[in-house]
């Protein structure tokens, strides 16, 4: 894989933007999925965190991976996840890039790197420093970077995780994208002490970044890149950014009041979409624009025509090389006797 | 023939796929020093990357083991107390046996997860927990080996298998030894059991240091009752087969189990062979009692777990019961 070594050029303006929108414009086409009952469940909407993704992903090779939590379609669409196999797993579609038994909360694609999503605050920084461990073990120059919120850093397993990434110098970046919000609680009611000073404590370098600026982003992350690469070891980066919509789309049903309108107004002036939009031409951001919803016209395309799983497949990819769990009578629904049973793949 | 001892059998495993496979590693707390007598000898081996020894940081860890094995590593990390396992439950059973299925298909999870568990007289109520049962209801794969032969077999498949594997190794098995030939020690499949004792009048279906307690009463019982004892050794997937070529023979069944009564593995096999199998007798099951806490006081332990006794009285009654 030679082109997954090379190192990514500094992204110009309008590759930023690029990203940024696309994760704007598919997190608010998923939103209306979830109205229109096409997602079950719901999703963890990213809308004003888009700089982020976008500039992480930017500072990072096709080979390094990225081990993202529940609010991660913009890290996984920046990262490379195709936008119409991503809608097609959110819809629950076996071409979806998980074939649906991720959803929205667990993209996984290991060829762009995506290496896992995982729920559990905290959990994904450990899962981190042990694929970034063997990397280094490999000989490789590979990165790993955990991402999660400001609601994981109190959390035991990550705490942990600082301890042994700084003691085996292992390449891994440590990211914590602060939306100001864990669900409901403000950071000023969460977190006693400053966020990176937890890093600190254990003699990781890193600091606070400005989350809606992409260009921001991205030279903190890259430069944490090339720490990492050389040897340097772990690096703790907290950007500051602001979820302008739910935590969860059940949300908008329960109708929580925990944030006031000024505050939210705050954040919204300083869109990334517009931050970012001001960087260029405005010929080529309105290209760009168009660009993107036909791409994610086809995504939308692609994901509802997709087949949902037959149940006679509930019990694959349990196990592996096969193995199925046993299936005596009584312990799924009869199977309907008009449809014959279809191969999944 | 040399006399090999369980935690040696576990050792040669571990040092067997060590030297196989670079990609095996363990992981664990004073392991170095081999405080738990499974790691001697692979520090000096393998050095401080092969054999990783890490503080009480039991839930990162897990999740590093997670992580490395999706890297393409083979971890075992070990837990030289039942409880460990415990507070790990959440990484082992909802992060590294769900990777496969989440991923739909893509990523698979090959860690070992060694526990020593089980009863430890005197160290108080939190060290001798017997937790098989909680990880095979979430269908994470699990043995429980009976012999020194059967620990080298399954830790060395367990260590193979693409999925995460808890292998339990009883303390009331650790000081088990048996004559070996090393050549002849090898690969054990999961979900295959083992008649240790052929019978005709009821089976008796043990595992981990129980399958030495009922082949002892079925040697007392003989010239009585024909016990044969069937011992599933890997818990999850059981050998359901193995079970129903038994008691087609002998249609009387009898469990015996040192987890907690409710909920229990053994109500599992229990409850599948009333449901499916052939049975001419009720079957029973001889087990800790329900929510059991030992470990303090050696005479009120023995009162709340399974024994040779009781054991030989549930035998004979089963004999002799028709349903």
């Amino acid at each position: 894989m030679a082109e997954a070594r090379a190192e990514p050029a500094e992204p110009r303006p309008e590759d930023l933007y690029r990203v940024i929108k696309l994760i704007r414009r598919f997190e608010e086409r998923a939103i209306d999925l979830v109205r229109s009952g096409d997602i079950a469940g719901g999703i963890h909407p990213c809308l004003g965190e888009e700089a982020v993704s976008a500039g992480i992903c930017a500072a990072l090779r096709l080979d390094d991976v990225l081990l993202p939590q529940h609010r991660g379609h913009g890290h996984v669409l920046a990262k490379g996840i195709d936008p119409g196999a991503l809608l097609a797993e959110l819809t629950g579609r076996t071409t979806g890039i998980n074939r649906g038994r991720g959803g929205s909360l667990h993209p996984t694609d290991l060829n762009v790197g995506v290496l896992a999503a995982t729920a559990p605050l905290g959990h994904n920084g450990p899962q981190a420093v042990g694929a970034a461990w063997a990397f280094a073990q490999d000989g490789t120059d590979r990165v790993a970077v955990g991402i999660f919120g400001d609601g994981a850093v109190n959390q035991g397993a990550l705490l942990e995780s600082f301890n042994v990434a700084a003691l085996w110098q292992v390449p891994v970046i440590f990211v914590c994208e602060n939306n100001q919000y864990a669900t409901s609680l403000p950071v000023e009611r969460a977190i006693a002490g400053s966020i990176p000073a937890r890093a600190a404590a254990f003699g990781i370098p890193g600091g606070t970044y400005d989350g809606q600026d992409p260009e921001i982003v991205y030279r903190a992350t890259a430069a944490a890149v090339a720490r990492a690469r050389s040897g340097g070891g772990p690096t703790f980066l907290e950007f500051s950014t602001y979820r302008f919509d739910v935590h969860h789309t059940f949300e908008y049903k329960a109708g929580l009041r925990y944030r006031d309108a000024d505050e939210i107004a705050l954040w919204r002036a300083r869109d990334p979409v517009e931050l970012q939009g001001e960087r260029i031409p405005a010929g080529l951001r309105t290209q760009i624009d168009e660009e993107i919803e036909s791409l994610l016209d086809a995504a939308e395309l692609f994901a509802l025509d997709g087949p949902k799983p037959d149940p006679d497949h509930a019990f694959d990819y349990l196990y592996s090389g096969g193995v199925r769990p046993r299936d005596p009578a009584g312990v799924r629904a009869p199977a309907d006797p008009e449809k014959p049973a279809s191969p999944e793949e | 023939m040399p006399l090999l001892s369980y935690l040696r059998a576990i050792n040669r495993a571990l040092g067997d796929e060590m030297e196989r496979d670079s990609s095996v590693f363990v992981t664990g707390e004073d392991i170095r020093y081999a405080l738990s007598n499974t790691t001697n000898g692979l520090f000096d081996r393998f050095g401080p990357e092969r054999v990783l020894e890490t503080g009480a940081i039991e839930q990162a860890m897990a999740n590093f083991a997670i992580g490395a094995a999706m890297a393409g590593r083979r971890p075992v990390v070990e837990y030289q107390q039942p409880f460990l396992a415990m507070l790990v439950f959440e990484p082992i059973v909802n992060q590294g046996n769900k990777m496969l299925l989440m991923s739909g298909g893509q990523a698979t999870v090959p860690v070992t997860f060694l526990v020593l568990s089980g009863w430890r007289s005197g160290w108080g109520a939190q060290h001798s927990d017997q937790p098989h049962s909680v990880f095979v209801h979430y269908g994470v794969k699990s043995v429980m080996p009976a012999t020194p032969t059967d620990a080298y077999g399954l830790l060395t498949t367990a260590i193979r298998d693409d999925d995460p594997v808890m292998v339990f190794a009883p303390l009331g098995a650790h000081s088990i030894r048996e004559n070996v030939v090393y050549a002849d020690l090898a690969p054990v499949p999961l979900g295959v059991g083992r008649v240790h004792r052929e019978g005709s009048d009821v089976t008796v279906v043990a595992v981990g240091h129980r399958v030495a307690d009922a082949l002892a009463v079925a040697d007392d019982l003989a010239g009585e009752v024909s016990v044969e004892v069937f011992d599933p050794r890997t818990l999850y997937p059981f050998d359901w087969d193995g079970l129903a070529e038994s008691l087609d023979k002998t249609g009387r069944l009898l469990v015996v189990d040192d987890s907690n009564r409710f909920c229990g593995f053994a109500a599992e096999i229990v409850a599948t062979a009333a449901e499916e199998m052939h049975l001419v007798a009720r079957p029973r099951r001889i087990t800790r009692a329900d929510g059991a806490v030992v470990g303090c006081l050696p005479e009120l332990d023995v009162a709340l777990q399974p024994c040779r006794e009781q054991l030989a009285i549930a035998i004979r009654e089963i004999a002799k019961s028709d349903r």
